[in-house]
């Protein structure tokens, strides 16, 4: 039976057998640097795509429907036309750091990679303290903003960007309260840990009520974070002009659009771990029949239709609702998210206490 | 003439808000000045769509000069038509056949209705929501798809004449306006649910630009921006044209003064242009659709005054006439300008993001206010 | 009750927000609500009104025949002179010298497209075509002459 872990596993077999331990490292770490690159290109086209024609059904139109049967190739020609763009640096330009912001956020998209499981037992680096390692790296993105803004010179981009700093340092604190309940229902930060105290039913629903108030302000959470709409002041098109990117053009922008779509795309990995289950199927209590059925279905097949599930109720939220200002923002998040927050993660604690769960 | 843009002595920025710029509706120019996020200073620049329409009606003969009053408030222009051959048939003393008034009213209300809608989904847009735009314009589609049928323009009409309508109605109209009413109908509670009701659109525009309603009658506004503030100034009512006077609508008025209390007058308004609507469309009267006029068009020598509603507010047509064939001067009040001349005083303490709902709910249209 | 407030808050801001939720998923879910015409494809079977006004052209009979007087009726009302008629001499058959049109000359690029030529014209020799798509690489192409040549006038126009 192939899997993602066998196909790993035999390849570490054959490279440690042909290659001295250290060269079967470095291979391995150029593998899986190679990989990681190939799906974040994969991920890229899949999702503009996706969002186009999301965004057009709701909208009473059809999408892209010329380029490429029913328009699935939409992205190549758009990925062509940024390439061919010329990438101008404005005049009085910090130059370091204008070069250098749209390479941060990838690289922060790259690094969070390493804890997501893909499938059964394929994970790039199931290290102890999983979950926190997502979380302080998440708060890294900041600073590519603030320097995209600082150094557009440009009073625009510096408006957009203050308020995207303030807004992602102020949502973390909700997203990493949500996160807190389901560790104190796991008792381990460890990735693998998490997901394995699912293989009886996903926490969502065995956490109830608590859990499922979790997961809302985990998404709304981190909607804010990932500067999607409704937070999206950041690039309000309509108010500033694309805030901090004003300045950007040609393969820089391109990065940050990039860097913003994988964004989505790990965050609702996150999510879909730890409330959903990651790549354990849907099971219910003793059915053993239907049971069997869901075992069938390949665990990476589980765990990408959990996340694009939830990359489609983002995008759902961008299309229905209208931004929200930034005082308003801040108010949500301080008067109301991390309130209920953190009374939800008292409520959490007795439930694992007093085993109020199923 | 033009601010320097740059840092004053206190701290504050001043920044060019247009003129190209997706939210103003237009080439607008707004130099702002900002402490942090708090506005403390908006001036509007105007004259960048200034086309000199009013001295080029002076070259045009009485007949001529209706077709290039469409381009200016071009959202509501068979009301524009309208009040320039009002004006004209004033000075000639002309009777207007009433198959003529209630076609005119009938074409009227049906623009109001899809001005109101653009006017919706303008707004929504730029709150942030994209959808709501595209659902007003299938609703829009359908005035237009009635519009092309009978006048055979979808945007600028030129219809009217003075003494009556340029064609007969179409037969199809009567069968197509009432299926936009049955779609119309079905529709409106969709607005509802994705704006109206919708918690973060009125947490946006509650208490954002409150106008008194002193300050209303004062800067000279009119339409449902001084509506919104409990200012009863609908012309319909007060100064009856046409057969206004035998219609039975409401004119809806709102106490609030704020942005949420504009919104609201609007969608109210657009659903008593239906009533009105339903009330004229089974008794069109038959008869002739223009009055019998001379060739050559000759006011008599004086100054004759019309007002009208448009969507946006009172459009007065003032024409002094030497009695030859062309006017000797022409002058529009434009509803757009005294409603823009009020944003300063509204948007002064408020933050950058409410200047756009703001201007939304004042609904300003350029080339209206440029000419 | 603050608390109550609150909570009761929180649940109607929620609520309204599901609420436009649904509406979208419904659009997003029916898609026989879309009603995007896919134009350049659909040019055969669009259909525009008959009094549509595009452009102003002068019919013609099998015999080539117009029935333009050259009254001038529509240069008149024309309000920025997109139409100029250009007149010639010829010979009527009993051999008198009569006024005819040489070419009417309409100028495409300045027609504002408003109607009153075809309204004045008393022998109905113009009207409104339904075509739109008028863009051209080449200026000169938009001066058109509406007559036909080698045509003349039908008999018995007045």
């Amino acid at each position: 039976m192939w899997s993602f872990s066998n196909i790993a596993n035999n390849l570490h077999k054959w490279l440690s057998e042909t290659f001295n331990p250290t060269m079967t490292l470095i291979i391995e770490m150029v593998l899986a640097g190679v990989a990681v690159i190939g799906l974040f290109a994969a991920l890229g086209l899949v999702l503009v795509i996706m969002e186009r024609k999301v965004s057009a059904w709701m909208q009473i139109r059809l999408g892209p429907n010329r380029v490429g049967p029913k328009g699935m190739l939409q992205s190549l020609a758009d990925t062509l036309k940024l390439l061919v763009k010329e990438g101008l640096t404005p005049n009085g330009a910090d130059k370091l750091l204008f070069n250098l912001a749209p390479f941060v956020a990838m690289i922060v998209a790259m690094l969070l990679m390493a804890p997501i499981a893909f499938a059964k037992d394929f994970q790039l680096w199931d290290l102890n303290i999983g979950v926190l390692y997502v979380s302080a790296i998440s708060s890294i993105m900041v600073i590519s903003i603030l320097m995209a803004g600082w150094a557009s010179n440009n009073k625009y981009s510096l408006m957009g960007a203050m308020r995207s700093g303030a807004q992602i340092v102020s949502y973390e604190l909700s997203a990493g309260l949500s996160i807190l309940a389901v560790v104190v229902m796991t008792g381990s930060l460890q990735v693998s840990d998490i997901i394995y105290s699912q293989a009886d039913g996903w926490w969502i629903f065995k956490g109830h009520i608590p859990m499922v108030i979790a997961f809302v302000t985990f998404i709304i959470a981190v909607t804010a974070e990932t500067n999607r709409a409704p937070f999206d002041l950041a690039e309000a098109e309509s108010e500033l002009t694309a805030g901090f990117h004003t300045e950007y053009s040609g393969m820089k922008f391109a990065l940050f659009f990039l860097a913003e779509y994988v964004n989505v795309f790990i965050v609702c990995a996150i999510g879909a771990t730890l409330f959903l289950g990651g790549w354990m199927p849907f099971h219910i209590g003793n059915w053993t029949q239907f049971n069997h059925v869901m075992d069938y279905i390949p665990s990476s097949i589980w765990f990408f239709g959990k996340t694009f599930f939830l990359i489609f109720v983002i995008m759902w939220f961008r299309w229905t609702f209208p931004r929200l200002r930034i005082d308003q923002l801040l108010n949500l998040e301080w008067k109301y998210l991390l309130p209920i927050s953190m009374i939800n993660l008292l409520i959490v604690t007795a439930m694992a206490i007093l085993k109020w769960h199923f | 003439m033009f601010e320097e843009v740059g840092t004053t002595t206190e701290g504050d920025i001043i920044i060019n808000v247009g003129p190209q710029h997706p939210a103003t509706h237009g080439v607008l120019h707004l130099v702002i000045t900002l402490n942090g996020e708090t506005i403390k200073k908006v001036e509007p620049h105007l004259g960048y769509i200034h086309r000199s329409i009013e001295k080029m009606c002076e070259s045009l003969s009485y007949r001529q000069f209706i077709y290039v009053t469409s381009r200016m408030d071009y959202l509501s222009s068979h009301i524009n038509n309208h009040a320039c051959a009002l004006c004209v048939e004033k000075g000639l003393q002309v009777e207007v056949p009433p198959r003529a008034q209630v076609i005119r009213v009938l074409m009227d209300e049906l623009t109001r209705i899809a001005s109101h809608e653009l006017w919706w989904g303008a707004m929504a847009m730029d709150l942030g929501a994209f959808t709501p735009f595209f659902h007003a314009f299938r609703e829009r589609e359908s005035i237009n798809d009635i519009m092309e049928e009978t006048c055979g323009a979808r945007l600028t009409m030129n219809y009217m004449v003075p003494g009556g309508v340029m064609q007969d109605l179409h037969p199809n109209f009567q069968k197509k306006v009432k299926e936009f009413m049955q779609l119309y109908k079905r529709k409106i509670h969709e607005y509802d649910e994705l704006v109206t009701g919708n918690i973060i659109f009125q947490n946006r525009m509650k208490n954002v630009g409150y106008l008194s309603a002193e300050d209303a009658v004062s800067y000279g506004c009119s339409g449902p921006a001084a509506r919104g503030s409990g200012v009863s100034c609908d012309i319909r009512k007060i100064y009856p044209y046409e057969i206004y006077d035998k219609l039975e609508f409401d004119e809806v008025l709102e106490t609030g003064g704020d942005s949420f209390a504009r919104y609201m007058v609007r969608i109210r308004e657009m659903q008593q242009s239906i009533h009105i609507i339903e009330q004229l469309i089974d008794n069109i009267p038959e008869g002739d659709f223009q009055a019998k006029t001379k060739a050559v068009l000759k006011l008599p020598k004086g100054e004759f005054y019309t007002r009208v509603e448009t969507a946006r507010g009172e459009l007065g047509v003032y024409i002094v006439s030497e009695g030859g064939t062309t006017p000797y001067r022409i002058k529009f009040r434009s509803p757009g300008f005294s409603n823009l001349s009020v944003l300063d005083h509204i948007a002064r303490g408020s933050k950058l993001g409410d200047l756009v709902a703001m201007m939304g709910t004042l609904d300003l249209v350029i080339p209206d206010i440029d000419r | 009750m603050f608390i109550t407030k609150y909570i009761k808050d929180v649940y109607k801001g929620v609520r309204s927000l599901l609420v436009g939720m649904k509406r979208t998923l419904y659009y997003f879910t029916h898609h026989k609500e879309i009603i995007t015409q896919q134009y350049p494809d659909n040019r055969d079977t669009l259909v525009l009104p008959e009094r549509f006004k595009g452009e102003v052209v002068m019919p013609h009979n099998e015999n080539n025949e117009h029935r333009c007087t050259g009254c001038q009726a529509c240069e008149l009302a024309c309000p920025n002179g997109t139409i100029k008629v250009i007149f010639k001499n010829e010979l009527t058959p009993e051999g008198k010298k009569k006024k005819a049109i040489d070419k009417l000359v309409y100028h495409l690029e300045l027609c504002t497209m408003c109607n009153l030529c075809v309204e004045a014209c008393p022998s109905d020799a113009i009207k409104m075509a339904q075509t739109f798509e008028h863009s051209v690489f080449d200026r000169n192409e938009l001066t058109k002459i509406l007559n036909n040549p080698g045509s003349k006038i039908m008999e018995g126009v007045e």
